[in-house]
């Protein structure tokens, strides 16, 4: 349980959770905290506390989160290149992408891809939106951190 | 009388605004609205089915104490309940209708594995999925 939630006021949630549509509607764009806080309201400390308290991952964490999960349905679904898709989800360099993606799956975009389509499967009757959040990627920590861990030898060790 | 669900509800943070969401933005009709005390039995229905309720219901006394009550209605703030799937001939007229009576869209109508859908919350912040029903 997180348990910070519960006692947060409703209306400062519903505010938190129309930038966090926003940033589901377009993950692609830029969403520095100062957009998001003007989306919901709130000063910018105030928003970047509120929305891990509320949602349990950082904004910034969340909306990588968002643009893996595109990147991911576009390379299993469709054709577009590579290049294409680093560009169309929202990363600045197609090195930024390839690196970000292997460090959080372990795979590069090619074999993700590859992988995909040996699985490949009909979508059947589940709405979209519930299916894409069912393969989002699950950020427990910091791409930096997962990163720093790696590069020191830590993996899997205890926090 | 057939058998089958007859009412699923939803929590939402004010039952006046509620009403007046799925009634003038969704054309959803008023089918039950009673009172007992602070208690309010409310349920709206869809035009084109009438075997079936949908339920706006309030967290509060004397059904949920104030600390459940409170827990309810920030997780449906946080948009954390179920999601909703709504079935429309049109998508994209039905999106246009609803958009200009000012229902706040999270996803503009979207074609994927060809059919169209988008995105809505009420101003609880339950969220609704819009779908164009399969032409088959």
């Amino acid at each position: 349980m997180t348990g910070g939630a519960a006692t947060q006021d409703p209306e400062l949630l519903r505010r938190l959770l129309r930038a966090k549509d926003r940033m589901d509607g377009a993950s692609q764009e830029d969403w520095p905290v100062r957009r998001l806080a003007r989306v919901s309201g709130v000063s910018q400390a105030h928003f970047a506390r509120s929305f891990k308290q509320a949602f349990g991952v950082p904004p910034h964490r969340y909306l990588l989160t968002r643009r893996l999960e595109r990147a991911m349905a576009l390379l299993r679904d469709t054709d577009i290149s590579i290049t294409d898709i680093a560009f169309r989800t929202g990363w600045a360099s197609l090195g930024t992408f390839g690196r970000t993606l292997r460090d959080v799956t372990g795979e590069n975009p090619g074999a993700i891809r590859a992988q995909a389509r040996a699985l490949s499967r009909a979508p059947g009757r589940v709405p979209t939106c519930v299916l894409s959040a069912a393969q989002r990627p699950d950020l427990r920590i910091a791409v930096s951190e997962k990163r720093r861990r790696v590069a020191g030898g830590i993996n899997g060790s205890d926090e | 009388m057939s058998q089958g669900i007859e009412v699923i509800g939803l929590y939402v943070r004010d039952q006046d605004e509620a009403l007046a969401f799925y009634v003038e933005k969704l054309g959803f009709r008023v089918h039950t609205d009673v009172r007992n005390g602070d208690y309010r039995w409310l349920t709206v229905q869809h035009p084109d089915q009438p075997s079936f309720q949908l339920g706006l219901f309030a967290p509060g006394p004397p059904v949920h104490d104030a600390a459940t009550a409170q827990t309810l209605r920030a997780i449906v703030a946080k948009g954390a309940m179920p999601p909703l799937v709504l079935t429309v001939d049109n998508c994209r007229s039905a999106y246009d209708r609803m958009r200009a009576r000012g229902v706040e869209f999270t996803q503009e109508p979207t074609e994927r594995f060809g059919n169209v859908d988008a995105g809505f919350r009420d101003p609880s912040g339950n969220g609704w999925k819009m779908m164009e029903a399969r032409r088959l």
